[in-house]
C-alpha cells in the first residue's frame, strides 16, 4: 500500500454512460492484483474528505486504468480530468480475487454495472478461460464485451429490457447454463455487482457446493482499515465476527457472508 | 535556529504537540506503511471498552459539505484483545501512546482504566464522555456536568496513568465542564469530540446513517472548536489538546495560540494521510519564520 501522485496518461468513454481513466503509477501498478481497489482523492473537489474508492481495471507497465460511472460530485469532478493532471492515489488496497482455479474447475465471471472492471483485470491474470455473465437494466449498461471475447471468453448477456442478449437477469442465463451441464458443472465463480446478484449467487452456491469469489461495494473511509466504516458480517471458524470490507475484502468467499437488511447499501 | 517542538504533555514527554485523533488512525498499524509513527507526537488509538463492542449498523459514515457525519458506535475488542492484538506492535514504536477509553457506566470508565494501569507502552488514558453514537454513557456523560464528575472522579481513583477526558463540544458552558474535569483530578483535557449531527437522503426520506444521527468531523467544526477552546483555556490551568478539522499547520498553530499544548488530527488522516507529518513541519516553518525557540512559546498567545 502506498500513496502515489500520478499524471493522467489518457481519459476516455467507454460507451456512454462510463470512462475509462488512466493513471501512471509505477509502484503501485506493480503491485496491484485483480480486486483490488484504489482510493482517489478528487483534487477538483476541494471540500471533499473523503477519498472514492474505485476497482482496478487494468495494468499495463507502469500505467493503471479505473473504469468508472458519473454517479455523483466527486466522479463528476473527475470527468474533467485531462491528460497531464496530477491525481493522488492510495492503492492498492485489500484482498483481491484468487488468481488461481483449481484442477477441474471452471473460471465463471459474473458482473453486473462497474463490476466488469475487476473481472477484466481477473480474466487477464487468469490462467484458464471460461464465461463471462455479465448483465444490466439496458444495451448501454453493458460494457466491455468485446474486451473479453478478445481474451478467448465466452461472454454471454443479459438485459432486463433485452435490448442486447437475453431479457432478464443475469441469473437467468447462468442457471440455463448450469442446468444444460447437468450434474457436471464445476464452476469457480468470481463476480462484481449490486448486492442483489451476488446474494442470489451465494445461493447457488451454496446449493451447488461451488466456491463463489465476491467483491463487495461498501461506503467508506479511510480505505485502510483505520475508521470501521467498512464493516461486513461474516463467519469464520463456525464464529459471526465483523470484519473491514477495505482490509480484510473487498472479495469474500460468498458462503462466508451473513446476509442481513441493516448491511445493505446497493 | 531550529525550533524546540518538544512538550511535556500531562507528564509525558512528546516528539512534538501533533497527535492522531482517536478513531481516525486505528491501532497503529493501519497506517504504519503510509506514516512513519515515530514521528508523531502521539498515536491516541479508537476507543476501548471492557469487553469487545460491536458498534453501529451499516451505513456507519457520510460525507457532507466541509467533512463527515461519523455513526461508527465504537466497535472495538475490548481491553484484552486490544492489549493482545495492539500493543506488542506499538512497543516496538517510539511513540506515545494515548488509549481512549469508554464505558456505560461511571463503574466501567474505572474498570477499564484499572486494566490499563501498568500496561507496558501506555503513556496515558483519553477519556471518552463525548462519543456522539452510542445510547448509554457518552455523549449523555459529557453534557452532565455531574456525570463528568462521577466518570473523571472515578477513573481518578483507580488509577495513576495520566488521565485527559475528551470534551463534548454542544454544551452550554464548555468552562464550567473543563473546571469539572480539572477539580475531579484530570491531568489535561482534550475537546473537541465530533458535534451531534444528520444527514436525510431526500428522495427516500430515511436517514442515511443506520444510527439515524451521528457526529460532524473535519473542517466545518474547526471554528467551533477554536471557540471552544479559547473559552476552557481561560478556565483551566492544566494543559488543552485541541481536536477538529486540521487539516494544515495553519489550523494546528491557530489552536495553540487559543489556548492548546498539543493538537491531535482527526479526519484529515482520510484525505491524506501524511496530514499530521505535514502540520509538524508546517509548525515547525512557522516557529522559524517568527522567531519563536520553543513551541510552548505559541501555547495561549492570542492577542486581544
Ligand atoms: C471496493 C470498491 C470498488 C469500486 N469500484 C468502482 C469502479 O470500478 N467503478 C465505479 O464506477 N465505481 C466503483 N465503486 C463505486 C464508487 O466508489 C462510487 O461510485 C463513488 O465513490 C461515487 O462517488 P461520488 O462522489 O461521485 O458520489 P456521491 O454519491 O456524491 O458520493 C457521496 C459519498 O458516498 C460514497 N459512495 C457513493 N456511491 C458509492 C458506492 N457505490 N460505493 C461506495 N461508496 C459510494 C462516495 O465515495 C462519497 O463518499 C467502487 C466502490 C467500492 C467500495
Ligand atoms: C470515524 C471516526 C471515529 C471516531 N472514533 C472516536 C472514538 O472512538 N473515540 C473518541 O473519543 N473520538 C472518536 N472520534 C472523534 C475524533 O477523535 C475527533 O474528536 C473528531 O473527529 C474531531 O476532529 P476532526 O475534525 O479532526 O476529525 C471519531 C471520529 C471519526 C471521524
Ligand atoms: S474504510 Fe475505513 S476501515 Fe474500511
Amino acid at each position: 500500500m502506498q500513496l502515489e501522485t500520478g499524471n493522467v496518461v489518457s481519459h476516455d468513454s467507454e460507451g456512454t454512460l462510463y470512462r475509462v481513466l488512466t493513471l501512471e503509477l509505477p509502484n503501485i501498478s506493480s503491485n496491484a492484483v485483480p480486486g483490488q481497489f484504489v482510493h482517489l482523492r478528487v483534487s477538483a473537489l476541494q471540500d471533499a474528505v473523503l477519498r472514492r474508492p474505485f476497482s482496478i481495471y487494468r495494468v499495463d507497465g507502469k500505467n493503471l486504468s479505473i473504469l468508472y460511472k458519473n454517479v455523483g460530485r466527486g466522479t463528476s469532478s473527475m470527468c474533467t480530468l485531462r491528460p497531464g493532471d496530477a491525481v493522488n492515489v492510495l492503492g492498492p488496497l485489500g484482498n483481491g480475487f484468487p488468481t488461481a482455479v483449481s484442477s477441474g474447475k471452471f473460471p465463471v465471471l459474473v458482473a453486473g454495472g462497474y463490476g466488469v472492471a475487476p473481472l477484466y483485470f481477473l480474466a487477464t491474470r487468469l490462467p484458464v478461460k471460461g464465461v463471462l455473465f455479465v448483465g444490466g437494466a439496458r444495451a448501454r449498461d453493458i460494457l466491455l464485451n468485446d474486451r473479453f471475447k478478445a481474451l478467448g471468453w465466452n461472454v454471454c448477456i443479459a438485459t432486463e429490457d433485452g435490448s442486447l442478449g437475453t431479457r432478464g437477469r443475469v441469473t437467468e442465463p447462468f442457471d440455463a447454463w448450469i442446468q444444460s451441464l447437468g450434474g457436471d458443472a464445476k464452476p469457480e465463480i468470481f463476480a462484481c455487482g449490486p448486492n442483489g446478484m451476488l446474494k442470489a449467487l451465494c445461493d447457488r452456491a451454496r446449493q451447488g457446493g461451488w466456491n463463489a469469489w465476491i467483491s463487495l461495494d461498501r461506503h467508506m473511509g479511510c480505505g485502510v482499515g483505520a475508521c470501521l466504516a467498512c464493516i461486513q458480517r461474516v463467519v469464520m471458524e463456525g464464529q459471526e465476527v465483523l470484519v473491514r470490507v477495505c482490509k480484510e475484502g473487498p472479495v469474500f468467499e460468498s458462503r462466508t457472508i451473513v446476509w442481513e437488511d441493516g448491511n445493505h447499501e446497493a | 535556529m531550529k525550533p524546540d517542538l518538544r512538550i511535556l504533555l500531562a507528564g509525558v514527554p512528546m516528539k512534538n504537540p501533533v497527535m492522531v485523533a482517536s478513531g481516525t488512525f486505528g491501532y497503529g498499524p493501519e497506517y504504519a506503511d503510509l506514516v512513519n509513527l515515530n514521528q508523531l507526537g502521539a498515536i491516541v488509538v479508537k476507543g476501548i471498552s471492557l469487553e469487545p463492542w460491536k458498534g453501529n449498523r451499516t451505513p456507519r459514515l457520510v460525507e457532507v459539505p466541509g467533512g463527515l457525519i461519523n455513526a461508527i458506535g465504537l466497535q472495538n475488542p475490548g481491553v484484552n484483545g486490544f492489549i493482545e492484538k495492539y500493543m506488542p506492535f506499538l512497543r516496538t514504536h517510539d511513540v506515545a501512546v494515548i488509549v481512549n477509553i469508554w464505558g456505560k457506566t461511571a463503574e466501567e470508565y474505572a474498570e477499564v482504566a484499572a486494566r490499563f494501569d501498568g500496561v507496558p507502552g501506555v503513556h496515558a488514558l483519553e477519556i471518552n464522555i463525548s462519543c456522539p453514537n452510542i445510547k448509554a454513557g457518552g455523549n449523555a456523560f459529557g453534557t452532565n456536568l455531574d456525570a463528568t464528575r462521577l466518570v473523571v472522579s472515578a477513573v481518578r481513583r483507580k488509577t495513576r496513568l495520566p488521565i485527559i477526558p475528551k470534551l463534548a463540544p454542544n454544551v452550554s458552558d464548555i468552562g464550567a465542564f473543563a473546571r469539572a474535569c480539572e477539580e475531579s483530578g484530570a491531568d489535561a483535557i482534550s475537546l473537541i469530540n465530533s458535534f451531534p449531527a444528520m444527514a436525510i437522503d431526500i428522495e427516500t426520506r430515511r436517514p442515511i446513517l443506520a444510527n439515524v444521527t451521528g457526529g460532524l468531523s473535519g473542517p466545518a467544526i474547526h471554528p467551533i472548536a477554536v471557540k471552544l477552546v479559547y473559552e476552557a483555556a481561560k478556565a483551566v490551568k492544566v494543559p488543552l489538546v485541541a481536536i477538529g478539522g486540521i487539516t494544515s499547520a495553519r489550523e494546528a498553530i491557530e489552536f495553540m495560540i487559543a489556548g492548546a499544548s498539543a493538537v491531535a488530527v482527526g479526519t484529515a488522516n482520510f484525505t491524506e494521510p501524511l496530514t499530521a507529518i505535514e502540520v509538524i513541519r508546517g509548525l515547525e516553518e512557522y516557529l522559524c519564520r517568527h522567531n519563536i525557540p520553543n513551541v510552548s512559546d505559541l501555547v495561549r498567545s492570542l492577542r486581544l
